[in-house]
C-alpha cells in the first residue's frame, strides 16, 4: 500500500539533495573543526558556510549571530535560561504565550522554580496572543518574553512584529521559536524586531541533530553548555559537522524554493479544510487564514485522537494528534484547552502536516480515508445517541 | 483494530458505564442474562486504541461465562490476553474489567 506521509511536523526525511551534499562528512571529511590540519579546516569551512546560509534564511545582521545547537529544544533552553540568568539586572520576571511548546515552558517553570515570576499571556479562540493582557501583564523587569512563531498544533502565525513593539517599550529581550515556521513562512528578524530566534533542522527537510539561536548584535547571553568553548563559547562541544552542514544547505534550499512551495502547499491545505469540515461536527482548529501554509488541524466530536491516529495508519495514512492518550501525561493538549476547548473537544484532535511528498492528487484518498475513519469510531462511540 | 461485540442492547438486563470524557475514556456495556449465564454482550467506546481493545477483549471473555465467574475478570486478565499493555495504558484494562462488572452488579441489583 502507497503511504501518505501528513506528520512533517514531528519528522522530516532528509531532502536527497541535501544528503548528497552534507553525506562526505560523515565518513571522508569528518575532521574537527578545531583541528588546524586541512581536513580540520574542511570540517570548520562546511561549519562556516552552514552559518552564511542560515543566516541568509532569516536575515539575520550577520553570522556571527547564529549559533548552531543540537536541536530547537537546546536553543529554547540556551535562549531562555541563557539570557535569563546573564541579565539578571534587568529583572527576575518571564512571560510566554500559554500556547507554547513543552521545550519553552519546561525551561520557564525552571526559572520559576529559582526565584523568577513566570506568567503566561492568554490567546483567543484562534490561538492570537491577547496583545491587551499582555499589556498588563509585561514590564520592566520581564527580562524575556517567549511567543512563538507559529504554533505546530493550530497552525495560528502570531503578530510578532506588533509583540516585538510592546516589548521593547515596555519590557527586555524577545524570544521566537521558530520551529514549526522554519522554511515555511519568509522570516526577517531585522524587520520583525526579534532578540532570540530558534529554528530547527528537521524541520526544513535537514538531518536531526542540528538547530540554531539566532542572537541579535548587542543581546548578552551566557551559555548553558559549558565545555571547550565551541560556538564563541556559546554552545561547547564539537560540532556536528554533517548534521549543521546539511541544515545550512537545507536552509539555502528552503529559502530558494519558499516562494512556489507554500502557495502549493497551501492549495492542498485549503483543499483538505474544505473537504474536511464537510464532515458532521468536524471543526478547523487554530485561523482560519493567518496560519501556516502547510498545516491543517481539526477536531472531531465524539471520538478520540489515539484511535483516529491508528486508523488512519490503517489506511497507509500517517497523520498527529494533540490527544490526552497519545502523550505520556495523558493530559489533554494545552494548546487546544488554551483556545477554549471542552476536554473531551480536546482530545478528538487530528494535525495534518504536509511537505514535499505530498500532492493535490492524494486529497481525495485522505479525504475518503478521514470520512470512513470517524464513521467507524463514531459507530463504537458511547457518546453518539 | 477489528473490535469484536460493538453496539448496543436493547432492554439489556444489565448496563454498566464507567470513565468520563474529561478524561478521554468512556466505556458502556451492555449485557443479556438467561439463568446467570451471559449470553450476549455488546460494548461502546470512546478513547484511544488501547481502550478499544480492552473493552473488545472483556466481551470475549466474559461471553458464555455464568455472572459470578465474569466478576473474577481482573484487568490483569484482559491485559494477558492482549498480550500485555505498556504501563501508561494499563488504566484503559481497568476501566475494561470495570465497566462489566458494573454491567453485572447492575444486572444483579435489577434481579432482586
Amino acid at each position: 500500500m502507497d503511504s501518505i506521509y501528513l506528520d512533517h511536523a514531528s519528522a522530516m526525511p532528509v531532502d536527497p539533495r541535501v544528503f548528497e551534499f552534507a553525506k562526505k562528512y560523515i565518513k571522508d571529511s569528518f575532521g574537527n573543526p578545531s583541528s588546524l590540519y586541512n581536513l580540520g579546516q574542511d570540517a570548520k569551512e562546511a561549519v562556516d558556510t552552514a552559518r552564511k546560509k542560515v543566516t541568509d534564511l532569516i536575515n539575520a545582521e550577520s553570522e556571527k549571530s547564529i549559533i548552531f545547537t543540537g536541536s530547537a529544544t537546546e536553543s529554547n533552553n540556551l535562549a531562555i535560561r541563557g539570557t535569563a540568568y546573564r541579565n539578571i539586572k534587568d529583572g527576575k520576571e518571564v512571560l510566554s504565550s500559554i500556547i507554547e511548546h513543552i521545550s519553552v515552558i519546561n525551561p520557564m517553570k525552571d526559572l520559576q522554580k529559582n526565584g523568577w515570576a513566570y506568567n503566561t499571556v492568554p490567546v483567543d479562540k484562534y490561538g492570537i496572543v491577547d496583545l491587551n493582557a499582555f499589556k498588563k501583564m509585561i514590564n520592566k523587569n520581564t527580562v524575556v518574553t517567549s511567543v512563538m512563531y507559529a504554533n505546530n498544533e493550530i497552525g495560528t502565525i502570531q503578530p510578532i512584529s506588533e509583540i516585538a513593539k510592546i516589548v521593547h517599550e515596555k519590557g527586555h529581550f524577545l524570544h521566537v521559536d521558530a520551529t514549526a515556521a522554519t522554511g515555511r513562512i519568509p522570516i526577517d528578524v531585522q524587520k520583525d524586531g526579534i532578540d532570540l530566534l530558534t529554528i530547527s533542522s528537521n524541520d526544513m527537510y535537514g538531518p536531526r541533530g542540528a538547530g540554531a539561536l539566532y542572537v541579535k548584535p548587542g543581546v548578552k547571553i551566557q551559555s548553558v553548555m559549558l565545555g571547550g568553548g565551541q560556538e564563541r563559547g556559546l554552545r561547547s562541544g564539537t560540532e556536528n559537522v554533517f548534521a549543521i552542514a546539511g541544515m545550512g544547505e537545507a536552509a539555502r534550499i528552503a529559502k530558494e524554493e519558499m516562494g512556489k512551495e507554500s502557495p502549493r502547499l497551501q492549495k492542498i491545505r485549503d483543499k483538505l479544510i474544505q473537504e474536511i469540515t464537510k464532515i458532521d461536527e468536524s471543526y478547523l482548529t487554530g485561523h482560519p487564514t493567518n496560519r501556516l501554509p502547510h498545516h491543517a488541524s481539526f477536531r472531531f466530536s465524539h471520538i478520540e485522537g489515539e484511535s483516529i491516529l491508528l486508523n488512519m495508519d490503517m489506511y497507509g495514512i500517517q497523520i498527529a494528534t494533540g490527544s490526552a492518550c497519545s502523550s505520556k501525561t495523558l493530559e489533554a493538549s494545552h494548546v487546544l484547552l488554551a483556545i477554549g476547548l471542552k476536554h473531551e473537544e480536546a482530545h478528538g484532535s487530528m494535525v495534518l502536516t504536509m511537505g514535499r511528498s505530498n500532492s493535490l492528487d492524494q486529497v481525495p484518498k485522505i479525504v475518503k480515508s478521514v470520512k470512513e475513519t470517524v464513521e467507524r469510531l463514531r459507530k463504537l462511540s458511547p457518546l453518539v445517541k | 483494530m477489528n473490535p469484536r461485540n460493538v453496539g448496543v442492547i436493547e432492554n439489556p438486563d444489565g448496563y454498566g458505564k464507567v470513565g468520563n470524557p474529561v478524561c478521554g475514556d468512556l466505556m458502556e456495556m451492555y449485557i443479556k442474562v438467561e439463568n446467570d449465564i451471559i449470553t450476549d454482550i455488546k460494548f461502546k467506546t470512546f478513547g484511544c486504541g488501547s481502550a478499544i481493545a480492552t473493552s473488545s477483549m472483556v466481551t470475549e471473555l466474559a461471553i458464555g461465562k455464568h455472572v459470578d465467574e465474569a466478576l473474577k475478570i481482573t484487568r490483569g486478565d484482559v491485559a494477558d490476553e492482549l498480550d500485555g499493555l505498556p504501563p501508561q495504558k494499563m488504566h484503559c484494562s481497568n476501566l475494561a474489567a470495570d465497566a462489566l462488572h458494573a454491567a453485572i452488579e447492575d444486572y444483579k441489583k435489577k434481579k432482586k
